[in-house]
């Protein structure tokens, strides 16, 4: 890995060590909780739309899959923690593999249109499937995550695992767009039929990658059941894949660092706004027309150029 | 498993039967056959819409046959798809440079490689000891490549701040990269003033002694004549002519078709 991503790496961690120490408030640290899992979830979709170019708007619904897998699995057949999440993850993959392969030869409207479809049935199945789900009203008394004896049942605790889950999940990402898969999906995103030519097998990798993020995505929704140990349906509407694709644009697509700092902003944003939550919804529209239009390559990389910190064009 | 023998010099490494392709009404290509020997430097001629890059577009898989078939070293490769012949071991360039403009130099060249190399997602992103030798490697290779080309000083470059020489060099590189068998070069010189023609020359023939099997798609007759041991002859999608670069220019029916037009 170069040694620029090598040294973000370690000022990342260290910032996330010590930062607890002066945050007294449980209600910082489960605002940085949910930021968090935000991070998993968008730098999973930034490989997805900013590498490989394809468009998701509908990743509340892998979310949504592993939130209610690891619940229903966990709290009504007690089956153990940890396995389940690695079995939620499993059966998103392989709805996700299902979906891909029709949707991802659509091209453009169309492929958003599919990925929007797909969220809204997922989540009508959550909200008419009441007998295993819970319905509208939610889904309750989801066990908390633990390893051993030690139970995570404080935000403080919470923050150090959600912190070092994305730290891995960053860094595993880093890894895979400097190797050969990376290049692979960068080169197929800006010019397809060169990459088909240059022996790049295009449509598996698009549905490999769609696969990642979403069992990524998974991921992130488990461990969201486990924390808050209550889910309903609202949680994963498509409210929230649109969120997260704003996220991945103010960021910039294909900056994972960029990631990170969209996630952030945009989960800290909602909670600086508390007085005005009603226009949440209306806030992010705003933020989004105002990125494309004055940052469409995003807010972070565009702020970096302000800084003279990036050559333009750069990813 | 395909052959791994080597062609010997002169033999039928592509050959194409009864080709014929329709864009809606129109026939683009006519019942085409030809055959291309191994170790030469072919030049596919003809006036404007012969059907010239239909042809090579059949062959690289961008466009399915309606009749007839390719074989590459006597396998037949008509339906299958681009990035399948690619692996095969054809590659090409294009007509307008089609380089990945906002990844480097280097990285261009790097995913020329790829059909050649294997990690795949894992290895990525555990960064495992296989993939990091197979990137060292990677890398090496992709440097000698433009070192090779006259492009290593600018390997650090968006692939898109290249001029239209460097570029097309790149695009060479980039297709070269991957060891193919047969490399098709469509209109190679292009938008090139005649210096530079002359240097595009002078590269293709330094590539045969790499052992490469060139199929060139050229308007330019000073080029073609100059480097070609063997001419394929098109108009209106048929073939009207296939030859020796000196039969070719006395050939009745090729002079009529130029000066027809």
């Amino acid at each position: 890995m170069e040694k620029k991503n090598k040294i973000y790496l370690l000022i990342y961690a260290f910032i996330i060590l010590i930062l607890p120490i002066f945050l007294s408030n449980n209600y910082y640290l489960m605002v940085l909780n949910v930021a968090a899992l935000n991070i998993i979830v968008v730098i999973g979709l930034n490989l997805l739309t900013g590498y490989a170019g394809q468009i998701s708007l509908g990743h509340a619904a892998f979310f949504g899959l592993g939130a209610y897998l690891s619940a229903i699995f966990t709290a009504a057949f007690h089956f153990p923690v940890w396995p389940t999440m690695m079995i939620a993850m499993f059966i998103t993959g392989i709805v996700a593999y299902v979906i891909a392969i029709p949707t991802l030869k659509l091209e453009g409207h169309y492929l958003v249109m599919a990925t929007l479809g797909f969220n809204v049935i997922v989540y009508i199945i959550m909200i008419q499937l009441d007998s295993v789900t819970g319905g509208p009203s939610g889904f309750a008394g989801i066990p908390r995550l633990q390893i051993g004896g030690f139970i995570f049942n404080s935000d403080r605790r919470i923050y150090y695992l959600f912190w070092a889950v994305s730290f891995g999940v960053l860094l595993l990402s880093l890894n895979l767009i400097r190797s050969r898969v990376g290049r692979a999906l960068a080169a197929l995103s800006h010019n397809e039929i060169a990459a088909k030519c240059s022996g790049i097998d295009t449509e598996t990798y698009k549905i490999n990658i769609f696969v990642i993020s979403a069992v990524l995505t998974s991921l992130a929704g488990s461990l969201y059941a486990h924390y808050i140990t209550f889910i309903s349906p609202g949680t994963f509407s498509i409210f929230y894949s649109i969120q997260v694709v704003t996220m991945v644009l103010v960021g910039g697509m294909g900056s994972l660092w960029g990631s990170i700092f969209g996630a952030v902003l945009l989960t800290l944003l909602p909670e600086f706004l508390h007085s005005v939550k009603e226009y949440n919804v209306l806030i992010y529209g705003l933020v989004l027309m105002v990125i494309m239009v004055f940052f469409p390559q995003g807010l972070f990389p565009g702020i970096l150029e302000v800084f003279g910190q990036r050559k333009k064009g750069e990813r | 498993m395909m052959q791994e023998t080597v062609l010997k010099n002169n033999q039928t490494i592509l050959e194409g039967r009864g080709i014929t392709l329709r864009f809606g009404g129109v026939e683009a290509l006519n019942d085409l056959s030809f055959s291309v020997a191994s170790h030469k430097i072919v030049s596919i001629i003809g006036p404007n819409g012969a059907g010239k890059t239909t042809l090579l577009n059949a062959i690289t898989g961008v466009y399915s046959p309606d009749y007839g078939a390719i074989f590459f070293r006597g396998r037949s490769i008509s339906g299958l798809k681009p990035f399948q012949i690619a692996v095969l071991g054809i590659h090409r360039t294009f007509q307008q440079t089609q380089l990945f403009s906002t990844m480097t130099v280097l990285e261009n060249v790097m995913v020329g490689i790829h059909p050649k190399t294997k990690s795949g997602f894992l290895g990525g992103m555990l960064h495992l000891p296989k993939e990091r030798k197979e990137e060292k490697k990677i890398r090496e290779k992709a440097e000698a490549f433009l070192d090779f080309f006259d492009l290593l000083p600018k390997a650090d470059w968006m692939a898109g701040h290249l001029s239209i020489a460097e570029q097309r060099r790149l695009e060479i590189s980039r297709a070269l990269a991957g060891d193919p068998e047969i490399l098709l070069l469509d209109e190679p010189a292009a938008g090139l003033n005649i210096r530079e023609t002359e240097a595009m020359g002078d590269l293709i023939v330094k590539l045969m002694g790499k052992g490469q099997t060139i199929i060139l798609v050229e308007h330019n007759m000073h080029l073609v004549m100059g480097i070609s041991d063997w001419l394929i002859v098109l108009h209106h999608g048929s073939k009207i002519g296939e030859g020796r670069p000196e039969e070719m220019q006395k050939d009745r029916r090729v002079v009529e078709a130029y000066l027809g037009t």
